[in-house]
């Protein structure tokens, strides 16, 4: 099936360049198929800010080109945003108005019969568990109740393609399961193509069809969280010594048992052979008489791909804030 | 309802609900130009016996000209405030993803803050004539002054709107109140300009715009019909209000640039 004619994304040589800086997304290229919920992992600062705020036609592009549901980014703007919802970065609500207040305005922007506008915003309100808080002030609401309101706001007009730019950012466990729930529910009974980005990996992990990793504006790589995993292949094993110094001792222990893989500093790593086990690299360890602090087994994660793709961790704690500056 | 008329609506109708719930934003525009005015009124009443100054039965046919000018100046603030936080918080591209028209985002915010200096006219006068205001130009001429002192406050507020979508940062708008405030002091506000003593502040009066709003509102309380001072405050008023809005309308654009 054609994604141009379809509820898809596609991406072809997206770039991005801000004055006097660096290029925020340099030549990306990916497609999202309809009903597909797409997962855009990478730490900030790493362009999937810029990118939404492209596909979204609030920043043009520097070069290349992206169809949403059908319709080019630069030529059909309008199409675009009448077939997408966006909930971005910052759940941008206004802390003086009720959600019945949000949703009024939002219908009668979005161009809903009026007849119909209070009986929309009544559903999603109730959809996205609201009723109780429908007529308080958005200034009192937790963030987990913002986001959600956030979300509904984007949900008003039915739209085909939802765009979520860190939706989870800053709330609770158990707000971001009510949200992932949700989300999940709207692409498999509503058939709503939705890119999502995050630096969360568990977000992506349980929430994802597909993950495209983002670093330094490119995509590194790309595939079902499953596949990209099944590309590190076996565990690996990371030792921290109890002495700084019996480091090097460590990581020479544990090369027999596999390939050197990165670790934080202090510690050593491998990727285990086939054969090798955990077992193993203790009896080793203690014949060579190393004592250890913290001795881990890791199956492979999305951590480890981006380890793998990118030679760091992805620490959304400190990484440098995204420029998204139009 | 159209789409203008509907979207310009409800952005007033925000505007007007952003305003009310925020005791901070009603309170000072209709107050401190009232204390301001019965300060004046108390503290120069002896000025009404300067030669050369107007017909008056008290100070206070001279100072009911402050508070709507006054009252303009804050809701030039609160205009621009709430459009420079529209900007910070990103309320402005939720809008910008919608099919809304730009000036219905405009028409929305100056409308609801001509409703609030709408409010503010009715108090400014009903204090006014409780302290014995009285209108040369009988009651159409209160209707004049009140459809004056809306054009004021629309001509502000363009401004303070001008600013919050150029800056986008509510500091830089309220960083502008005290610029305003020199305009404010000085012109004719608290004496005719043919009475000034100092030829520096006459001479800056004269050519400080702000005077003409002055002379045109009290105008209609002091001489009655003055076809020249009441086609100077209009024609000023209008023109600010012209150069608002006109920039307002470009800094939107640039805000909300969209393919």
């Amino acid at each position: 099936m054609s994604l141009t004619a379809s509820a898809g994304i596609e991406v072809e040589g997206l770039v991005r360049e801000f004055k006097n800086g660096p290029r925020a997304v340099d030549g990306i290229e990916l497609q999202v198929a309809p009903g597909e919920i797409y997962g855009f992992l990478g730490p900030n600062g790493a362009g999937k800010s810029t990118t939404v705020l492209m596909l979204t036609t609030l920043l043009p592009p520097t070069a290349g080109t992206a169809r949403v549901a059908g319709y080019d980014i630069l030529r059909d703007g309008p199409a675009v945003r009448g077939s997408i919802g966006a909930a971005l970065q910052e759940a941008a609500l206004d802390p003086l108005l009720t959600a019945r207040d949000h949703m009024r305005l939002q219908t009668t922007l979005q161009g809903l019969p009026k007849k119909s506008r209070r009986a929309r915003g009544d559903e999603l309100i109730e959809r996205v568990g609201l009723n109780d808080a429908a007529d308080r002030k958005v200034g009192g609401y937790s963030g987990g109740m913002k986001r959600r309101l956030d979300l509904a706001l984007a949900l008003v007009h039915k739209p085909r393609v939802l765009f979520l730019d860190e939706p989870t950012t800053g709330l609770d466990p158990s707000s971001r399961a009510d949200l992932w729930a949700e989300v999940s529910r709207l692409a498999r009974e509503d058939g709503v193509t939705v890119f999502l980005t995050t630096q969360y990996l568990e977000e992506a992990d349980v929430l994802a069809d597909r993950v495209g990793i983002i670093d330094a504006g490119k995509i590194v790589a790309e595939g079902t969280p499953e596949s990209l995993k099944a590309e590190i292949g076996r565990p690996s094993v990371e030792a921290t010594p109890v002495e700084r110094s019996d480091r090097e001792a460590v990581a020479d222990v544990l090369s027999r048992f596999g390939g050197v893989v990165p670790s934080p500093p202090g510690s050593a790593a491998v990727r285990l052979q086939s054969g090798e086990d955990l077992v193993s690299v203790v009896r080793a360890l203690d014949a060579a008489d190393l004592r250890v602090a913290d001795l881990q087994l890791h199956q492979p994660s999305l951590d480890d791909v981006f380890l793998a793709k990118t030679g760091r961790k992805l620490d959304p704690v400190t990484e440098k804030p995204e420029e998204v500056a139009v | 309802m159209s789409g203008l008329a509907s979207q310009s609506y409800e952005m007033a109708r925000r505007s007007i609900l952003q305003t009310l719930r925020q005791p901070a934003m009603v309170l000072p525009p209709v107050l401190f130009p009232l204390i301001l005015m019965g300060i004046n009124v108390g503290g120069l009443a002896a000025a009404t016996k300067i030669p050369g100054f107007p017909p008056v039965d008290s100070y206070l046919d001279f100072a009911i000209a402050f508070p709507f000018i006054q009252g303009s100046l804050f809701a030039s603030i609160n205009a621009g405030s709430a459009v420079a936080r529209d900007v910070e918080t990103g309320f402005l591209n939720r809008l910008a993803l919608t099919p809304m028209q730009r000036s219905a985002l405009l028409l929305g915010n100056l409308s609801g803050v001509m409703f609030v200096a709408l409010l503010s006219s009715f108090i400014y006068l009903a204090v006014g004539f409780a302290a014995g205001l009285h209108f040369e130009a009988g009651p159409y001429g209160v209707v004049v002054m009140v459809l004056m002192g809306l054009l004021i406050a629309l001509a502000f507020a363009s401004l303070g709107s001008f600013i919050g979508l150029r800056t986008g940062s509510g500091e830089a708008v309220q960083g502008v109140f005290p610029l305003f405030f020199v305009f404010l002091f000085l012109s004719s506000s608290s004496l005719p300009r043919n009475v000034i003593e100092q030829d520096w502040f006459r001479t800056i009066a004269t050519y400080n715009p702000v005077s003409y709003l002055f002379e045109g509102l009290r105008s209609l309380v002091i001489f009655g019909w003055q076809g020249k001072e009441l086609a100077l405050g209009f024609g000023i008023a209008g023109l600010i209000a012209v150069i608002g809005v006109w920039g307002s309308a470009s800094a939107l654009r640039t805000r909300l640039a969209r393919t």
